[in-house]
C-alpha cells in the first residue's frame, strides 16, 4: 500500500485537490453536485477526455503530438466528403472512415519521426501548419452545415427528467468518450504493446536492445493518437451538427497542459490514464465551478492559468520531505 | 585436466575477423568459454572487447568466422533474440533497464517483447520474478519503480531479467564500475553461485584486481588481437596491465614531505549531518594528498562541502590561512578551488559542445574585451596554450569534445580548471573509464602540477592509484578519518587489506 | 581564398549555406512566376510585415537554445500591447503626448518582463517543464486579457506612432530597421557574451554547466527575461501597426515561430542555435507568403507551404539522406 502511494504522487495529490474542490463547491452552490451539472460536464469535456487519452499514449512513447486538433478538423473535412461520395453512409462507415483517416495523419507524423529520426516536436508542428493550411485552404474557411442525417440526430445514451422539469442527458460522445478512455487503458496497462510502449519512452536504446520493434512503437503510439483524433473530430461533428474548419484549433495546448498535470512526463515513460483523466477534470471542474460561484466568464481562462502554474510550481515540492527536514532541522 | 564437466564448452570461437570501413576491429580472434566457468575478457577500451560481445549476440556479423559455437552446436548466423533463446545473455554497462517501471516488469520484460497483443498477467509475473530472486538469494520488492533501487540493486534486476531468459552464458559488461566494495562483493557472490549452478559468466571489466579474484581464466585482447589465454591463478594485476597495454607498467612510491611548505588548506572537524563526521586535515602546497575509501564512505560528498555544492553542518575551513566557506561552486573557484568530478560524462565535460568551449567555460571572464564582449581570440590563444601543455591529441578545437578518447577528454578537464589557476585541485577518481595507458600520463600531469607548487587533493578506492601517486594518504571509511599512512612506509596489499577489509 | 571562406562558413554556421542557397533559389523562382516580385512596393510590404515574426520568434530563440520553450511570447506581446494602449488611452487616447508614449513603452517592457522573469524563475528554481510553465503563463495572460479587455479592442493610438509602423527611413520600413538593430543585438548577446555562453551551455548539460561554474538558474530568470522584453517590443510594433490591440492578436504566429527556428537549425533539445540561419529562414518563409499571395494563393496555402518546406528541409538535414549525398559529393 505505501508503494502505491508512492508511485503514484502525482495522481493521489490532483485526486485529493479534486475532491476537495467537488466537496467545497458542493457545500458552496446549490447547483453543482446536481445531475444536471455533472451530466453537462461530461458532454463539455468529452472530446477534450477522447484527445487526451491519444495524447497520453503518445506522451508515454516518449514523443509529443501538436497536431492533433487540427487532425481532428481534417478528418471532419474529409470524411463528410467520403461520405458524400457513398451515398451518406451510417455510423459504422462513419466511424470506420474516420478512423482511418486519422490514423493516416498519425502515420504521416510517425513516417517522418521513424524514417528520418526527426524529433516529433519539430514535425507536428510542421504537419499542424501544413495540415490547416491545406484544410483552410481546399475548404476556403467555410462551414459544411448539409452533414449527412445520422451523423446531426441526437444521440442520447442516458435522460432523465427531474420532477423539478429539469432535463439531464448523456450524449453519444461521451459513450465513445468512456469506450476510448477503457480501450486506451486496456492497451497501455494490459497488454504487452502498452508495455513495451511504455519501455520504449523510458529507455528506447534498451528497449531497442531488447528486441522491441520501435517502427512498430511509434506507429502504435501515433496511430493510437490518430484514431483517437477521427473519434473526437465525428463526435465533435455530432455535437455542433456542422464543420467548422477553424473550430477546433488552438485546444491543442490546453489539453497537453491538463494530461502534464496529470502526471505524464515530457520525454516519455510516465504517465496513467487515471491522473489523465483527473487532469482533464481538474480544469473542467475549476471552470464549472467559477461559472456556479458567479465569477465572471472573462476570468475563468486567467484563474485557471494561475491554477496551472501555482499547481506546477508546487509539484515538485515533496511536502513529506519538507516536513522531515524541517524536523531534521528542529533536532 | 580431463574431468568431462570442465571439458564441455557454452562458447567456442575460432578465427573471429571483422572490420568497419577498412578498419580491422578484430583480426583472427579465438575466444573459449567452459560450461559453468568464470571467464575475465580484458583488453583496453578499442582492443574489440565490445565488437566481439556484439557478434557472440548477433548484433554484428563477423566478416569470417571459422567456428562458431554455443554449447556445442555450430551457430551459422545469430540475432539478438536469437542469442537470447539460445541462452547468452549480455547485461550492459548502463543495463539497458527501464527507470520508470516497476521491478517485476524489469525482470520479466523479455516476455513482453513482440508484436503479437497479448494481456499481462501481473500475479504471474510476480511469481516469476520472485522465484528467480530467490534463486539468486536477494529478495526486493516487486512494485516500486526502478529508479527507486541503488545502482547495486538494478545491477540484481539485470541479472535476475538474464535468467529468466535462461541464460546459460552471461557477460557483464563493466559490472563494478559504480559499487562500492561491500556492494561488489555481494555481486561476486552472486556471480559464484551462478557458476555453481553451471552458468557461464564472462566479465568485460577494467577493474584488474577483482577480475584475478574471481575468475578462472582472462582472455586478453589488445588492437583487436589475441594476446593469450591465462590461468588467473598465476596472473599478477602488473602482469595483466602490461599484457592489456603492451608496455611495461612502472609504479614506485614517489611520495616526498611536503609538511614545510606552506598550508594552503586546513580543514578542523568539518561535519555534515549523515554524510561525513569531524574530518580534519591539512593540505601543503606542491603535496598530493591521497584519500582513500569506498564508495560510501563520504569522500565525494566531503568534496561537495569543500566546493560549496553543499553547507556543511560544523566545522572549520581555511585557506591559505583565511576563513573559507564557500556559498556556492562559483564562490569556491574565485578562491582558487578547482573539482574535477567522478563523472566525466555526464558532468565534467558537455558532450554536445565543442572542445574550446569545454575548455574556457570557466573562465569566461579572461576572455572579456573591453566592451565587454568575449574575445575569440583570446579564447582560440587560450585553448592552443592549454592544448599544447597538457599534449591533448585533438583534430581542431571546434570539434565535439565527445570526439576523443577518455583520457584526452580527462585532459581536457585538467586544462579548464587548470585555466582558473587554481590553488588547490580536487581529482575525484580521476582515471574512471580511462585506459591504463593512458593513466600514466594524467598522473604524470598531476606530479608536474604538484611540482609547480599546486595543491592536490586525490580522492580514489584504488589502492594502487593512491599509492603511487600520493605524498600522504588519509583513509576515510563510514564518513570519518580513521588512519594516516605515509606510502613509503607501506606497500599495497597492506592498503588493500586495510581499506577493503 | 579558401581560409576565409572558411572563416567566414564556421562563422555563419553550417546551416546557413545552404538556408542562403534556397533563399536564392525562391527568389529567383518568384521573380519568374511574378512581375511584381521584385518591385518597390512588394519588397516594401515584406519590410513591414515580417519584424513582427521576427522579432517573437527571437523571443523564442534563446529559450529553444537554454533546453526549453516560451509558448507565452504571443501572449506576453499582447498584454504589453494592452499596457501601452492602456495607458496611452489614460493620456488621452489619440492626444496622447510623447511623455505618455513613453511612459507607456516602459510600461509595456516592464510588464513583459515581468511575465518572462516569472517563467524563468519557476523553471530555473522550481525545475518544472518550461513547455507546461510557459504553457500555464500562456493561458494565463490570455485569461487576464480577456478579463481585462472584455475580449473587445483599445483602440485610440496617436498619428506620430504611424513612424514606428508604417513609415520608412531612406527607403527601409522602420520596423524592419527596428528588427534589423534587435537581431544584431541579439546575435551578439547570444555569440559574444558570458550570459549567451551560458545560455547555450545549459541548454546542453545544465548540471555540468553548474559545475562548471556557471550560474544557471541566473541565467534561465535572465534569458526568459529577455525574451519578455523582446516581446514586449513586438507587442508596441503590433499596436504601432495596427493602431488597436486586441486579446488573441497573432495567436496563430506562436507555433510559426518555432517553426522558424527548426528552420533555422536550432537544436530541438537545446544546446546550439544561431541567430544568423534563423534571420535566413525568416526571409524565406516571409517570400514564401508574399510571393504565394501575389501567384494567387492566399495566407492558408503558404501556411501549409511553410509546415512542408520545414519537413521538407528537416528531411533533406536528416543522417539517412546526408549519407546518400555524401556518397554523391565523393564520387
Amino acid at each position: 500500500m505505501h508503494n502505491l502511494l508512492n508511485n503514484r504522487k502525482t495522481e493521489i495529490r490532483l485526486g485529493i485537490v479534486l475532491l476537495a474542490m467537488i466537496v467545497g463547491l458542493s457545500l458552496g452552490s446549490d447547483s453543482f453536485f446536481t445531475l444536471n451539472n455533472l451530466t453537462s460536464l461530461l458532454n463539455n469535456n468529452a472530446i477534450n477526455l477522447i484527445w487526451a487519452v491519444g495524447l497520453l499514449v503518445v506522451l508515454i512513447a516518449g514523443g509529443i503530438d501538436i497536431s492533433f486538433a487540427v487532425a481532428s478538423s481534417v478528418v471532419q473535412y474529409l470524411a463528410v466528403q467520403v461520405l458524400r461520395q457513398i451515398g451518406g453512409g451510417d455510423w459504422v462507415t462513419g466511424i470506420v472512415v474516420c478512423g482511418v483517416i486519422g490514423i493516416a495523419l498519425g502515420l504521416v507524423n510517425m513516417f517522418f519521426i521513424y524514417r528520418f529520426r526527426i524529433v516529433s516536436i519539430v514535425v507536428t508542428i510542421a504537419t499542424y501548419n501544413a495540415y490547416f493550411g491545406l484544410l483552410m485552404f481546399f475548404s476556403k474557411g467555410r462551414n459544411i452545415y448539409n452533414l449527412p442525417d445520422w451523423l446531426t440526430d441526437r444521440v442520447v445514451m442516458f435522460e432523465y427528467e427531474a420532477a423539478d422539469g429539469t432535463w439531464s442527458e448523456l450524449t453519444l460522445a461521451v459513450g465513445a468518450m468512456v469506450v476510448c478512455v477503457v480501450a486506451t487503458w486496456l492497451l497501455i496497462q494490459r497488454t504487452n504493446l502498452g508495455r513495451q510502449l511504455y519501455a520504449f519512452g523510458d529507455n528506447p536504446e534498451g528497449a531497442r536492445r531488447a528486441g522491441v520493434n520501435v517502427a512498430a512503437m511509434q506507429a502504435l503510439a501515433f496511430g493510437w493518437m490518430g484514431l483517437m483524433a477521427g473519434i473526437a473530430g465525428l463526435m465533435q461533428a455530432n455535437i455542433v451538427k456542422e464543420v467548422v474548419p477553424n473550430a477546433l484549433i488552438g485546444r491543442e495546448m490546453d489539453v497537453l497542459a491538463a494530461i502534464v498535470l496529470g502526471g505524464a512526463r515530457l520525454g516519455g515513460g510516465k504517465g496513467t490514464v487515471l491522473g489523465c483523466v483527473l487532469g482533464v477534470m481538474f480544469v473542467a471542474v475549476t471552470q464549472n465551478g467559477l461559472n456556479l460561484l458567479g465569477v465572471s466568464p472573462f476570468a475563468f481562462k486567467m484563474i485557471i492559468g494561475g491554477a496551472i502554474l501555482v499547481a506546477i510550481s508546487t509539484s515538485n515540492i515533496d511536502f513529506a520531505d519538507l516536513f522531515r527536514r524541517r524536523q531534521e532541522a528542529a533536532k | 585436466m580431463t574431468d568431462a564437466n570442465t571439458e564441455r564448452f557454452a562458447l567456442r570461437l575460432k578465427g573471429i575477423s571483422k572490420t568497419f570501413g577498412g578498419l580491422q576491429a578484430l583480426d583472427d580472434v579465438d575466444f573459449e568459454v567452459r560450461a559453468g566457468e568464470v571467464h575475465c575478457l580484458a583488453g583496453e577500451n578499442g582492443s574489440g572487447k565490445s565488437t566481439l560481445i556484439k557478434i557472440i549476440t548477433g548484433v554484428y556479423q563477423p566478416q569470417k568466422a571459422e567456428l562458431f559455437e554455443l554449447f556445442g552446436e555450430a551457430v551459422r548466423s545469430i540475432s539478438p533474440t536469437g542469442a537470447r533463446n539460445r541462452g547468452v545473455s549480455v547485461i550492459w554497462q548502463d543495463l539497458a533497464l527501464f527507470s520508470h517501471m516497476s521491478v517485476r516488469e524489469n525482470i520479466c520484460f523479455d516476455d513482453m517483447v513482440g508484436l503479437t497483443p497479448k494481456g499481462v498477467h501481473y500475479g504471474e509475473m510476480d511469481r516469476k520474478a520472485r522465484a528467480v530472486l530467490e534463486r539468486l538469494g536477494v529478495p526486493l520488492e516487486l512494485d516500486i519503480p526502478l529508479e527507486a533501487l541503488s545502482i547495486a540493486r538494478r545491477q540484481i534486476v539485470a541479472i535476475a531479467r538474464a535468467l529468466m531468459n535462461d541464460a546459460r552464458l552471461i557477460f557483464m559488461d563493466e559490472p563494478t564500475a559504480s559499487l562500492s566494495r561491500s556492494e561488489t562483493d555481494h555481486l561476486l557472490d552472486i556471480v559464484r553461485k551462478l557458476s555453481a549452478d553451471g552458468v557461464a559468466v564472462v566479465f568485460v571489466s577494467h577493474r584488474l584486481a577483482e577480475v584475478l579474484e574471481i575468475a578462472s581464466r582472462v582472455t586478453v585482447l589488445r588492437d583487436g588481437r589475441l594476446v593469450g589465454v591465462y590461468d588467473c591463478a598465476d596472473m599478477t594485476q602488473v602482469r595483466l596491465g602490461e599484457l592489456m597495454t603492451g608496455q611495461l607498467i612502472e609504479n614506485k612510491v614517489v611520495a616526498r614531505d611536503r609538511v614545510d611548505a606552506p598550508k594552503v588548506m586546513e580543514v578542523r572537524g568539518l561535519s555534515r549531518a549523515g554524510e561525513f563526521e569531524n574530518v580534519s586535515f591539512d593540505l601543503h602546497a606542491g603535496e598530493v594528498l591521497g584519500l582513500i575509501g569506498l564508495i560510501g564512505a563520504g569522500r565525494t560528498e566531503l568534496a561537495h562541502v569543500l566546493m560549496g555544492m553543499r553547507a556543511p553542518t560544523a566545522g572549520d575551513m581555511r585557506v591559505e590561512g583565511r576563513p573559507f566557506r564557500p556559498s556556492s561552486i562559483r564562490d569556491a573557484i574565485r578562491q582558487g578551488l578547482a573539482y574535477v568530478s567522478e563523472d566525466r560524462l555526464s558532468l565534467g565535460l558537455l558532450q554536445k559542445q565543442p572542445i574550446e568551449d569545454n575548455t574556457v567555460i570557466s573562465v569566461l571572464h579572461k576572455l572579456l574585451t573591453r566592451l565587454p564582449l568575449l574575445s575569440m581570440r583570446k579564447r582560440d590563444a587560450l585553448v592552443r596554450s592549454w592544448v599544447d601543455k597538457l599534449g591533448v591529441k585533438i583534430g581542431r578545437p571546434s570539434d565535439l569534445i565527445s570526439t576523443l578518447s577518455g583520457g584526452n577528454q580527462q585532459k581536457i578537464v585538467l586544462a579548464k580548471w587548470l585555466a582558473t589557476e587554481p590553488k588547490l585541485l580536487i581529482l575525484d577518481s580521476p582515471t574512471v573509464g580511462v585506459d591504463i595507458g593512458a593513466r600514466a600520463g594524467i598522473f604524470r600531469i598531476v606530479r608536474s602540477l604538484a611540482d609547480s607548487g599546486l595543491a592536490i587533493l586525490l580522492i580514489s578506492d584504488e589502492a594502487t592509484e593512491v599509492m603511487f601517486n600520493s605524498d600522504r594518504i588519509l583513509h576515510m571509511a563510514e564518513g570519518q578519518i580513521v588512519a594516516e599512512y605515509d606510502p613509503r612506509k607501506m606497500t599495497v596489499p597492506e592498503l588493500e587489506e586495510r581499506v577493503y577489509a | 581564398m579558401k581560409t576565409s571562406l572558411g572563416t567566414i562558413r564556421s562563422g555563419l554556421g553550417t546551416d546557413t549555406s545552404s538556408l542562403i542557397a534556397l533563399l536564392i533559389v525562391v527568389v529567383l523562382g518568384f521573380s519568374i512566376a511574378s512581375p511584381q516580385f521584385m518591385t518597390a512596393a512588394n519588397l516594401g510590404s515584406m519590410g513591414f510585415q515580417m519584424p513582427l515574426l521576427g522579432l517573437l520568434t527571437l523571443a523564442m530563440l534563446a529559450p529553444i537554445i537554454s533546453g526549453g520553450f516560451n509558448l507565452a511570447v504571443t501572449y506576453t506581446a499582447n498584454m504589453s500591447g494592452l499596457t501601452l494602449a492602456w495607458v496611452l488611452l489614460q493620456f488621452g487616447g489619440k492626444d496622447a503626448g510623447v511623455g505618455a508614449l513613453v511612459l507607456g513603452c516602459l510600461a509595456a517592457i516592464a510588464v513583459g518582463m515581468l511575465a518572462g522573469a516569472i517563467i524563468g524563475f519557476v523553471v530555473a528554481y522550481v525545475g518544472a517543464h518550461p513547455i507546461l510553465v510557459s504553457l500555464a503563463m500562456m493561458i494565463f495572460l490570455r485569461g487576464l486579457g480577456e478579463f481585462l479587455t472584455r475580449g473587445g479592442d483599445i483602440s485610440g493610438v496617436p498619428d506620430y506612432m504611424r513612424v514606428l509602423g508604417h513609415e520608412t527611413l531612406i527607403g527601409i520600413p522602420v520596423p524592419l530597421l527596428l528588427f534589423g538593430a534587435v537581431a544584431i543585438v541579439w546575435h551578439i548577446l547570444l555569440r559574444r557574451t558570458q550570459h549567451g555562453f551560458s545560455v547555450t551551455m545549459t541548454g546542453s548539460n545544465q548540471m555540468a554547466a553548474e559545475y562548471s561554474g556557471l550560474h544557471t538558474k541566473r541565467t534561465l530568470v535572465l534569458l526568459y527575461t529577455l525574451s519578455g522584453l523582446l516581446c514586449a517590443i513586438a507587442g508596441i510594433l503590433m499596436l504601432a501597426r495596427f493602431n488597436s490591440v486586441r486579446v488573441g492578436h497573432g495567436e496563430a504566429l506562436l507555433l510559426v515561430t518555432v517553426l522558424a527556428c527548426f528552420l533555422g537549425g536550432v537544436d530541438p533539445f537545446g544546446g546550439y542555435g544561431r541567430v544568423v540561419p534563423v534571420v535566413v529562414s525568416l526571409v524565406i518563409l516571409q517570400i514564401l507568403s508574399s510571393g504565394l499571395n501575389l501567384i494567387g494563393a492566399n495566407q492558408h496555402m503558404a501556411t501549409a507551404v511553410w509546415g512542408l518546406f520545414l519537413i521538407a528541409v528537416m528531411v533533406l538535414r536528416s543522417e539517412q539522406v546526408k549519407m546518400v549525398l555524401g556518397f554523391f559529393k565523393k564520387s
